[in-house]
């Protein structure tokens, strides 16, 4: 049985290409950057260029990309820096539709002692534009808001809402783990302080992730320790996967544009062809600003763990907001925020593309999918 | 992903009587699409109270409609009031056990079946059994009834696991406090033998609390039968007595000594109390 792997905004395949630049340094090259010796040192030129192609996918300089061990590690720096750098300011604003590497973290912060702000989203998981601006206050220490949202594939308006904070002097941060590589991210002309992404998001191993930080911005490490990232993260680099992660960010640049009409003229098909075969069945989200990968659509009277199960003996892998799978009791805290009904919520199915789906893959999904539906709302004691 | 037992994969993707019943004379509804998961069973009852065939339609994960199918197979040719007897860890079992987040889709199941069972009766409807008791997590309506059920039944220890179980407390939490106290005041009025090791009885003591548990406890569920009992002797943990009147006579007075008697004395006196007729 073919495996159809729709899930890639949960991980991603690692790209041949970063593989190989991986294998060295798991081998002959197995040198401490730190090290005085040439040996130790040769290895610390591969840190540089990883840095260097990060820095050129993001426009941003080399000195700006803080290599890190994932994406939460770099939400949670980004977090800690800010507020330990204006003790005096004791606000933090973000969103309803957070990752939960912000969400949890900023209710952290709120339990110990900081204003929160949860900014609200529409029924299209859209924000509230006045809402925000009335949020800032000179109070306000950090304001994150997620670039693109994981679930529905949302995207925010990050230029404007990071221009709204700079005017008033307040740092802005940004999640960027599901958008780097997918949307073109221009750090020259992007007001943001900070930036997170993570490297399974973009075909490099786990276990690798990234802070950007402005130049000139005061910073306070989380790891405290030696003196490696220029002092601001402690711990000896990760050099197989910061190499692989650099080879990642030079794919993802040189293939941006392409990819980014391969990818979302199969997720349309998909989406359409599934909406007109399944009845009773809509896409959650804002379809007009959304990442080209993902779509997330609600079936109607049936539960999503099931669906997601039945899809699996197809060999189709997709993920839900549906409360069954994650074990809570609820569904996801996205769909919840954005108030989709429950008739529709707990049937909800996230499906998401890489450059690796294929037409045929595309196809054998529109084949197989309606009649998952159909067996299980054959069996559902809620009709219409 | 879930470490799902090869029966519910099974009953999952090949559920038996699924679909509703034409000719269904009892049906019984839990859960609802706000909660995440429902389920309709639907029971052809016969005459003499026995299930004559049974069909369900659920809303929900695998191991919800894993519960639905394997409990319909179960109480197949079933006499209700053994049905009734039914517990949600009987299905579970059946399903070679369930991870523990998902307990409450064999509550589910248990709950439906009462809800069919006495509608048949005749009794008043319990559709979610939430009449009875009052509603303590309001987001998925549970009751304190159906909280201390899940904790009898299950032997639940902690808060965490009850929300396993019942699902409440599993959205706002706002009730979480009054399950704690629902569960402190089970596991206190439960176990107090478990809990408290009760001190050592000296022969005296036993003695007296054996006349005493005779006196108050035994004759007169006997006398209810027309029966009595004579204590003859204590040898230790050895209680030797002679039934009397229509017991004595009676073919079940070994019966009467072990469910009875004996069983009654190792709640009041001590747990190894052995019980023998003169």
């Amino acid at each position: 049985m073919q495996t159809v792997y729709l899930d890639n905004n949960a991980t991603t395949a690692v790209a041949p290409e970063v593989r190989e630049a991986i294998l060295p340094f798991l081998g002959e090259l197995y040198g401490n950057p730190s090290s005085m010796h040439s040996f130790g040192g040769q290895v610390g030129n591969t840190v540089e260029t990883a840095r260097e192609r990060m820095a050129a996918l993001l426009g941003a300089s080399p000195e700006e990309i803080l290599f890190t061990s994932c994406g939460s590690e770099s939400d949670n720096t980004a977090i800690w820096s800010a507020l330990q750098t204006r003790p005096e300011k004791r606000h933090i604003i973000t969103t309803r539709v957070e990752h939960p590497a912000i969400l949890s973290v900023a209710q952290y912060w709120e339990r110990q002692g900081y204003r929160l702000t949860l900014l609200s989203v529409d029924g299209k998981g859209r924000l509230d534009m006045d809402e925000y601006a009335a949020a800032l206050s000179d109070d306000t220490a950090l304001v994150s808001i997620m670039f693109a949202n994981n679930e529905v594939g949302n995207i925010y308006p990050i230029q404007r809402m990071a221009e709204m904070a700079r005017e008033r002097g307040i740092l802005f941060h940004t999640d960027a783990v599901q958008a780097v590589g997918k949307c073109p991210i221009d750090l020259g002309k992007l007001p943001v302080d900070m930036l997170s992404l993570s490297g399974h998001k973009l075909h490099a191993p786990k276990g690798i992730g990234v802070l950007y930080i402005r130049r000139g911005m005061r910073f306070r490490p989380l790891l405290r320790g030696g003196h490696q990232e220029g002092g601001r993260r402690a711990g000896t680099e990760n050099v197989p996967y910061i190499a692989g992660l650099g080879v990642a960010a030079e794919l993802a640049q040189q293939h941006m544009e392409e990819e980014r009409q391969h990818v979302s003229r199969l997720r349309d098909r998909l989406e359409q062809g599934l909406l007109a075969s399944i009845p009773h069945s809509m896409v959650n989200g804002d379809i007009e600003n959304r990442l080209p990968n993902t779509t997330n659509i609600a079936f109607k009277n049936v539960e999503g763990e099931a669906i997601l199960l039945m899809l699996d003996r197809l060999g189709i892998c997709a993920s839900s907001g549906s409360a069954c799978t994650s074990g809570s009791l609820e569904p996801s805290h996205v769909l919840r925020a954005m108030g989709v009904p429950f008739t529709y919520a707990h049937g909800s199915v996230r499906l998401s593309l890489s450059r690796y789906t294929t037409e045929s893959e595309v196809d054998y999904v529109l084949a197989n999918f309606p009649k998952v539906i159909e067996t299980l709302r054959a069996i559902s004691p809620f009709k219409d | 992903m879930w470490d799902y037992s090869k029966e519910v994969h099974d009953h999952f993707l090949h559920p038996h009587n699924a679909g509703p019943l034409e000719d269904a004379n009892a049906i019984g509804e839990v859960g609802s699409l706000a909660c995440g998961d429902a389920l309709k069973l639907y029971l052809k009852i016969d005459a003499d109270g026995v299930i004559e065939k049974a069909g369900f339609e659920t809303f929900g994960c695998a191991s919800a409609i894993a519960s639905s199918s394997v409990l319909t197979d179960m109480i197949l040719g079933m006499k209700v009031d053994d049905a009734l007897k039914l517990t949600n860890k009987d299905i579970a079992n059946a399903l070679g056990g369930l991870p523990k987040q998902k307990m409450h889709c064999s509550v589910m199941g248990q709950e439906a079946l009462e809800a069919a069972i006495r509608q048949w009766k005749g009794e008043p409807p319990v559709p979610h059994a939430h009449e009875e008791g009052k509603l303590v997590c309001k987001c998925f309506g549970v009751t304190d009834a159906q909280i201390q059920r899940a904790i009898r039944e299950n032997g639940l220890k902690t808060v965490e696991e009850i929300t396993h179980y019942t699902k409440a407390g599993g959205a706002c939490g706002d009730c979480l406090d009054e399950i704690a106290e629902i569960l402190a005041a089970e596991l206190r009025q439960k176990p107090l033998t478990e809990l408290r090791p009760k001190p050592r009885m000296t022969n005296v003591q036993r003695m007296q609390q054996v006349l005493k548990t005779i006196e108050e406890e035994i004759r007169p569920k006997l006398a209810e039968d027309g029966g009595d009992i004579e204590l003859v002797d204590v040898d230790g943990k050895r209680v030797i007595v002679s039934l009397r009147g229509r017991c004595a006579q009676c073919r079940s007075s070994e019966v009467t000594i072990r469910n009875l008697v004996e069983r009654l004395l190792r709640e009041h006196v001590e747990p190894d109390i052995v019980v023998e007729e003169a």
